[in-house]
């Protein structure tokens, strides 16, 4: 007896991941991150996450009609999550609702759609939301509270929710009573002014290394890229180029002159640069390719970002330092392809 | 130091780049002697079964044929023979097992039951005999690349030879899971293996012979050894190799045995080495020793889809059909058939097709081993296409030159090196069919040097042809030129004859006016 059978095409194995599997393991380690965060400032930014993933997903599903794309295999594979979530965690956890709308309309359906979609964009999505918020929206973007242990006003859930709805801080004297700098402007405000960092870090913001809650909440997230690593979700290129580039710039400037330059793990454990190394660089859709182009391009983000961090006009330029390597990458990856075997 | 010192030392083995560490799934099919199966009702004997061309039959409808009886004839290639003694059915177009699964000419053949053998040449004293003669011998008994690849193998000895290749590798390091035969093979006939390979080793004229296994195969080294020292053959060395796909990729094999990379473009032989099937090996033994053709080989019939999963010594053209029947038919839910392993092996629509030279495996799936197709996702260059790439490609930037016809960025990007094995499409999470495009890909880039080749030919003819206008233009130009000249220079002679006679005539009435008859 003959019979037929089904002739898909080789390899004859079940598959081994997803995207959709890959971007719910980059979820999956951010969530001790979260949590700390969570710790640290209060409920806002569990709310902004919401927030920022319902607008992400909203514009996600009207550019694919737009674009005539199934929407179900694009709305189930969490990238438009993982790009909401990344760019929750860079704002100030009581910013207004329309700033996540606003991001999320530059990130989804400019930095990614008006590209080609998923696996095209140049840039990373989050950042370029983040940085166009930030930009626009200067002052409301560094609105940012104190860690819930210096404060005197640790708004609950409900209040969070009033305050990010309505505008409106239920605190006497208003926004300007209840916001502090962070930690990295007390710093770069301090140094500009003239002033030592050792005098500028005995101010209470600050903890051993980073910022007060900041170092600790940096902690968690590099646990959680450390199980990407693991994982192998990540290289450890990147992460290691990042923070490895970091150290090797800001320690001559330090032992050079510790008055006027914080130590290296001051840098690291201070703004986005852990969440940066793990999360936000290692995006392999706007990085490099080949290793030794990840290793470049990692070093490109910490030195910018350092470059930015002491001369440049913002206190953290983590954001910008991405965007111009994204830039970068295509001409890294034209000068880094490995060697072929036999070459 | 030179090539073959480092060979010697290469007791240390090497790493290649990437690779999966796949489920073996081996033991599954190693738990029986191997047994030639009942012979079946038809055998149906494909032309096309190694790298090459069709062979033209050499028998007619209705002829009767002995047992290793050549049936088949191709220059240069290997002979195809008669797995049995019976009668030509027909000579038809029928499936042939190919990847490209299109039917081709077979010779079918009714087996008569007497196994009668037509008149076997061996080469007794093969170890007196001139390479040369081992050489013709092995084409003549029809041997091939048993490992799938099927180039005729006295080609590639002969070639070795040439070239003073100093060692021969017996590769025994079948790294796709579920594929056992070889293992089988030389757990069972390791004598006619080292045989085979002392054959292999005078035709070649290499120093030595390195027979690499795989290190979860157990008995197999000590069986090999054993039959090594039997044959007092010092030359012979068997290495283990550990088991990561795709280990048995000649390319890979050598850079793990000798961490040699053989340079792109090339082959074996640049680096002095010459890669050989095991079964390859047995196969020569028995054509030189014995004068048997190649008629037989193991095959694994394997997977959840069959209900007692075993080796088969089986004749080329038995119908797989007939072997799944032997090892106790179809499970329920078999739902895919697959020429090979799971990694490199290709889907049949249909089990009547034969078994080839080439059919190391049968294997049979079931849903749960395949599971249904996955929608192909863009790609996030996540890269792990180029972590597992054994031959340090980048095949998500071919993917995109070759998707938006970049050729000369994937020519530069080495879209030839690529071997085809399948560990990108294994670990893509967007399920992108990566080889399938390599393959389009390779085929249009040969079809653009064969068009430029054929543009650049074009365009000599041309300016050939405008250049020997141009000549025939000039050359007859010249000749009017000269015709002219001459014309002229004739009318200027007569002119001056003219003149001359005018001068005479004029001078003799002159002298006629002369009062001379005064």
């Amino acid at each position: 007896m003959t019979r037929s059978f089904d002739t898909g095409g080789a390899p004859h194995l079940p598959p081994q991941t997803t995207v959709a599997a890959v971007m719910l393991q980059v979820l999956l380690a951010l969530v001790p991150g979260v949590l700390a965060y969570t710790w640290f400032f209060g409920p806002g930014m569990l709310i902004q996450i919401i927030l920022a993933v319902v607008f992400a997903l909203l514009f996600e599903a009207l550019m694919l009609r737009w674009r005539g794309r199934p929407l179900k295999p694009f709305i189930n594979d969490y990238s438009a999550v993982v790009t909401a979530v990344l760019f929750a965690l860079c704002i100030p956890p009581l910013a207004p609702w329309w700033i996540s709308c606003i991001a999320m309309l530059f990130a989804i359906v400019f930095a990614k759609h008006l590209y080609g979609g998923l696996g095209q964009n140049v840039f990373n999505p989050a950042m370029v939301g983040y940085v166009v918020v930030l930009i626009s929206f200067p002052q409301v973007m560094t609105a940012w509270l104190p860690p819930l242990a210096l404060a005197d006003y640790s708004p609950g859930l409900m209040d969070s929710l009033a305050t990010i709805f309505t505008g409106q801080i239920p605190v006497a004297g208003g926004w300007d009573a209840a916001t502090q700098a962070t930690p990295l402007d007390t710093l770069k405000t301090g140094v500009d002014a003239g002033r030592m960092v050792p005098e500028i870090r005995s101010a209470p913001i600050f903890g051993d290394y980073g910022g007060l809650g900041w170092e600790w909440i940096a902690n968690w997230f590099a646990l959680g890229g450390i199980f990407l690593l693991y994982k192998r979700t990540i290289n450890w290129h990147v992460p290691v180029a990042v923070i490895g580039s970091v150290v090797l710039l800001s320690l001559p400037f330090w032992l050079a002159d510790p008055d006027s330059n914080p130590f290296p793990l001051q840098h690291i454990f201070s703004g986005a640069l852990v969440l940066a190394a793990f999360f936000i660089a290692t995006d392999p859709v706007s990085g490099c390719v080949s290793n030794r182009g990840r290793l470049i391009f990692g070093a490109g983000v910490g030195i910018t970002t350092l470059i930015i961090r002491r001369w440049g006009g913002y206190p953290d330029g983590v954001a910008f330092a991405v965007l111009l390597m994204n830039m970068a990458a295509p001409l890294i990856d034209r000068y880094t392809r490995p060697r072929m075997y036999g070459e | 130091m030179s090539q073959a010192d480092q060979v010697e030392q290469g007791r240390r083995t090497h790493h290649f780049h990437g690779g999966l560490r796949l489920r073996h799934n081996k033991k599954i099919s190693c738990q029986n002697p191997v047994v030639p199966p009942p012979l079946p009702e038809l055998l149906v004997v494909p032309l096309l079964q190694h790298a090459g061309d069709f062979a033209e039959p050499s028998v007619s409808d209705g002829e009767k044929v002995l047992k290793g009886q050549v049936i088949g004839q191709c220059q240069p290639c290997a002979a195809i023979h008669s797995p049995v003694s019976g009668v030509v059915e027909a000579i038809e177009d029928r499936p042939m097992s190919h990847p490209s699964g299109q039917p081709g000419p077979c010779v079918v053949i009714r087996p008569d039951g007497q196994e009668q053998w037509v008149q076997l040449n061996p080469i007794k004293d093969w170890l007196e005999a001139s390479p040369e003669i081992l050489i013709a011998q092995i084409q003549d008994c029809g041997i091939a690349g048993l490992g799938g690849a099927v180039f005729p193998t006295h080609a590639k000895t002969r070639d070795g030879r040439e070239r003073q290749i100093h060692t021969l590798i017996l590769n025994g390091a079948e790294c796709e899971p579920y594929i056992s035969c070889d293992e089988m093979l030389m757990r069972e006939q390791p004598d006619k293996i080292i045989l085979g390979a002392r054959v292999l080793r005078r035709a070649l004229g290499a120093e030595r012979v390195i027979i690499a296994i795989e290190d979860q195969m157990g008995a197999v080294q000590a069986a090999l050894t054993r039959s090594a020292k039997l044959a007092e053959c010092k030359s012979i060395s068997v290495v283990k190799v550990t088991t990561i796909y795709p280990e048995g990729g000649e390319r890979q094999l050598i850079q793990v045995l000798t961490g040699l990379e053989v340079p792109a473009g090339g082959r074996p032989s640049d680096l002095g080495m010459v890669c050989q099937n095991v079964a390859t090996a047995a196969a020569v033994a028995d054509a030189v020793v014995e004068g048997k053709p190649l008629i037989e080989r193991y095959i694994t019939v394997t997977g959840n889809g069959v209900s007692h999963p075993r080796n088969f010594l089986a004749l080329i053209g038995t119908p797989v059909s007939h072997l799944v029947d032997a090892s106790g038919g179809y499970s329920n839910d078999v739902a895919r058939l697959v020429i090979g392993g799971p990694m490199m092996g290709y889907p049949v629509a249909s089990d009547d097709t034969p078994v080839v030279k080439a059919s190391n495996c049968l294997l049979a799936l079931t849903q749960r081993d395949i599971v249904a197709p996955q929608p192909e996702m863009p790609c996030i260059r996540c890269g792990e296409c180029a972590r597992v790439c054994p031959a340090t490609l980048l095949p998500q930037q071919l993917h995109l030159q070759i998707k938006t016809g970049l050729w000369d960025q994937a020519k530069e990007y080495g879209l030839s090196a690529c071997i085809e094995c399948g560990c990108c499409d294994y670990v893509c999470p967007s399920h992108i069919p990566l080889v399938e495009w390599f393959r389009y890909g390779k085929g249009e880039q040969r079809k653009r040097v064969l068009e430029s080749e054929a543009a650049e030919l074009a365009r000599k003819r041309f300016e050939e042809r405008e250049a020997r206008l141009l000549r025939v233009k000039r050359e007859r130009a010249e000749k009017m030129a000269l015709r002219k000249q001459l014309l002229k220079d004739k009318a200027a002679q007569q002119d001056r004859i003219r003149d001359s006679i005018a001068r005479a005539e004029s001078r003799l009435k002159k002298a006629g006016e002369q009062p001379d008859d005064a």
